[in-house]
């Protein structure tokens, strides 16, 4: 039994979801392959899409998976580092546009 | 960023037959990773071929200028192998016997080789329809007496071929040394100069991008657009294809992989990206690779592995294409790394 909840080798089997729900599993993995491909939008800059919510999403396995997916497509340090402040200020952004909401209700029950 | 060559430092992965038994122990051996020769052969005994010759690569020696990193060759400025005269004349032999199409230099720095001018402008007179040099372009500038290798080269229509990892300065290097970069790039405009590299120009270069560390290099095509992009905008340097190479996890990269503990993980990489169409076009079905002192190897990577070819033939004092023709090659687990992905070769991907 592994010591922690995430575990780098379990990336490798992420494959292997498809072995309880392969009807399920398969379609998920097709969809996921055409995402990804060069379509409108550039694989390079899908790439960097994924990262930005890699972190968004707090997910170790996606942020492994996508700072090697973007050195193999040659993406800078830089570049990466700027993504994911793009995800970090969505995501602070959200925090606090809520402080509208706790505003509203302030005034709301304030005399 | 290491200054010397893993032979200077006398570490035991200088040594070939370490570096065999690490491809050979722990992931593969247990299991957990089917070996190469395993995979390639379905349950059957289907092993790799050679085909007939086309290419020729000469390794004409293990000096070079620079100590990068990644160098499968573990090259070095205090490597003293030498291709000689005699194996030279050897070569030209050989050269005339096969009608060869492709005829590769390459080193260490193949520049550094006291005769290599001399061997360059008697190969030329034998109309081969590719004569490449592999120039790594710091040699260019490293010395007064080789500031006039890209006039040389143009002289005898050389097919150019140099290595840069990024089109930035950084990542460049940190693989290569402390202002590689720089003076690669002066290179690169030398040439651009003379009409190497430019658009319709038949003065053919080419760049070979390994990746800077332990990932697969991305498509080929997308890259060379990146490249391209990006070499014109800030240095208006012009070339002609990108050959991405994957780096075969021997000598200083297999160092490398070890030490950053990113051994393993390469290794299930290069695995599960085998693809049976990049095994069909593997370089070594064409060529034949010459070590300084002769002796006879299906590829570059399998001369610093010390694999000598699987035949009656092993050096070029008894070469006989006949006799070389249709052995089994030798492979191991480096292997994998020509059957990754979109595979790898002296020419980039192969598929
Ligand atoms: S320039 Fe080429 S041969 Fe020389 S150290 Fe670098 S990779 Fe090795
Ligand atoms: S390393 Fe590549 S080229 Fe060399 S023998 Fe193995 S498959 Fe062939």
């Amino acid at each position: 039994m592994s010591k922690t909840y995430y575990n780098t080798e379990d990336l490798r089997k992420f494959k292997n979801i498809t072995d309880w729900s392969e009807e399920l599993g398969e379609k998920f993995f097709e969809y996921y392959g055409s995402v990804f491909k060069e379509g409108a939008l550039t694989a390079r800059e899908k790439s960097l899409i994924a990262l930005a919510v890699s972190h968004v999403v707090k997910c170790p396995y996606c942020i492994d998976a996508y700072t090697k997916d973007g050195l193999q497509k040659g993406i800078t340090k830089e570049e990466m580092m700027e993504a994911v402040h793009v995800g970090a200020a969505i995501e602070s952004g959200a925090t606090l546009v809520h402080g509208v909401q706790m505003m509203n209700k302030y005034e709301k029950l304030s005399m | 960023m290491i200054k010397k060559s893993l032979h200077l430092r006398e570490d035991h992965l200088s040594k070939p037959q370490k570096q065999l038994e690490i491809l050979s122990n722990g992931i593969f051996k247990d299991g957990s990773l089917p070996t190469f020769k395993h995979k390639i052969s379905n349950g059957q005994d289907h092993p790799l071929r050679a085909n007939k010759l086309e290419i020729l690569q000469l390794n004409l020696g293990y000096m070079c200028n620079q100590v990068c990193e990644h160098c499968h060759v573990d090259a070095g400025p205090d490597r003293k192998e030498i291709m000689s005269k005699d194996t030279m004349l050897q070569c030209l032999d050989v050269i005339k016997k096969t009608g060869v199409h492709t005829l590769d230099l390459t080193g260490g720095a193949p520049e550094m080789n006291p005769n290599f001018r001399w061997f360059v402008e008697e190969a030329s007179k034998l109309g081969i329809a590719d004569f490449i040099v592999r120039s790594n372009l710091t040699i260019i500038k490293a010395n007064k007496k080789y500031h006039d290798l890209p006039l040389f080269f143009k002289e005898h229509n050389i097919h150019v071929v140099s290595s840069m990892p990024h089109w930035t300065k950084g990542k460049t290097d940190k693989q290569r040394g402390d202002g590689v970069f720089q003076k690669s790039i002066e290179a690169l405009q030398e040439l651009n100069e003379i009409g190497y590299g430019m658009p319709g120009s038949s003065l053919k270069l080419d760049l070979v991008y390994n990746p800077s560390g332990a990932f697969l290099p991305g498509d080929q095509t997308a890259l060379e657009i990146e490249f391209k992009r990006n070499l014109i905008t800030d240095f208006q340097i012009n070339f002609h294809n990108l050959f991405a190479i994957t780096n075969l996890p021997i000598s200083r990269f297999l160092d490398y992989l070890l030490v950053s503990d990113n051994y393993e993980d390469y290794m299930y990489t290069l695995v599960d990206a085998f693809n049976p169409a990049a095994l069909a076009n593997v370089m070594c079905t064409n060529t034949l690779s010459v070590s300084w002192d002769g002796w006879l190897y299906d590829c570059d990577f399998n001369q610093m592995l010390e694999l000598k070819v699987n035949s009656k033939v092993k050096h070029i004092n008894d070469f006989n294409e006949e006799v070389l023709w249709n052995r089994d090659i030798v492979i191991s687990q480096h292997c994998y790394g020509c059957t990754a992905g979109a595979g790898s070769s002296c020419q980039g991907s192969v598929i």
